[in-house]
């Protein structure tokens, strides 16, 4: 038994799962969350390079991925250390407290 | 075979993600994105990226979701407030995120009958195929990549550091 599955279905998952990042990024309102919601974004790509480099048989876009994940390894290195950093000054990790630079 | 995996793990990809937007708790929206990581990592094996799967899963549902976990449990910041954005967010944003996905599901249907069908037998990338573009074609992009972790690693200890009185 070998079923198959079309292209399109990965790809609208990974568009669903990159709306759901989109809308945590806009309703979440601890910075912990919303960086959760980002990198929940940067996965949603992730399954569509991979979908795309398994439909037109390129290595490449693997290699990609492969890119993304050691750029967001680093990011979340930097962005947490920026965090800690944050809620050592504020005291507060609730977006709506940090707005320091809103006009 | 290949449909129920896709069925049972897309489920909890969603499943995952719909959770991280409803908990209050951050510990437990970052656990529900390590199962919405954990099952990306499966239907990256059913794609035959075998080398990306166990990457995801060491990466980023290991290294930067204990990162994560870490954070949230050194600053027990508790409970988020229940706020469901301003008024302009509720006008504006929510209508712009339908219209997105709307716009992205319209355009790969559109495209999607010219792609094929994904079946298990179609075989894996191997790690071997993989490491040769990686270390002959890319060989400078990956060096500069460990780099980049470098100067990571040392803005991250920069910034977290306590006694330079400044943070």
């Amino acid at each position: 038994m070998n079923t198959t599955v079309p292209a399109e279905w990965y790809l609208i998952l990974s568009a669903a799962l990159f709306t759901l990042g989109v809308v945590g990024f806009l309703i979440k309102r601890s910075l912990i969350s919303i960086f959760m919601s980002i990198e929940l974004m940067l996965n949603a790509v992730n399954l569509s390079f991979v979908t795309f480099a398994h439909e037109w048989h390129a290595v490449k876009g693997q290699i990609f991925v492969f890119f993304v994940m050691m750029v967001a390894a680093a990011e979340a290195a930097v962005g947490l250390a920026i965090i800690i950093s944050i809620f050592r000054a504020r005291g507060t990790l609730t977006v709506d407290q940090i707005d320091l630079m809103k006009l | 075979m290949h449909l129920v995996l896709f069925l049972i793990f897309a489920l909890f990809a969603l499943a995952g993600a719909v959770n991280l937007l409803l908990q209050k708790h951050p510990i437990n929206s970052a656990l529900s994105l390590i199962v919405v990581m954990s099952s990306l990592a499966v239907l990256y094996l059913l794609l035959g990226a075998e080398f990306l799967a166990m990457a995801q899963i060491i990466v980023y549902a290991g290294a930067i979701m204990v990162l994560f976990t870490f954070v949230v449990m050194l600053l027990n910041e508790g409970r988020e407030e229940k706020t469901w954005g301003s008024h302009t967010a509720k006008t504006l944003g929510f209508p712009a995120v339908a219209v997105l996905l709307a716009v992205l599901s319209a355009t790969i249907l559109r495209a999607g009958r010219h792609y094929g069908m994904i079946s298990l037998s179609d075989g894996v990338t191997t790690t071997q195929e993989l490491s040769r573009v990686l270390f002959h074609d890319l060989l400078l992009p990956f060096e500069l990549t460990s780099v980049l972790i470098l100067i990571a690693i040392l803005g991250a200890v920069a910034l977290a550091r306590k006694d330079n009185g400044e943070a």
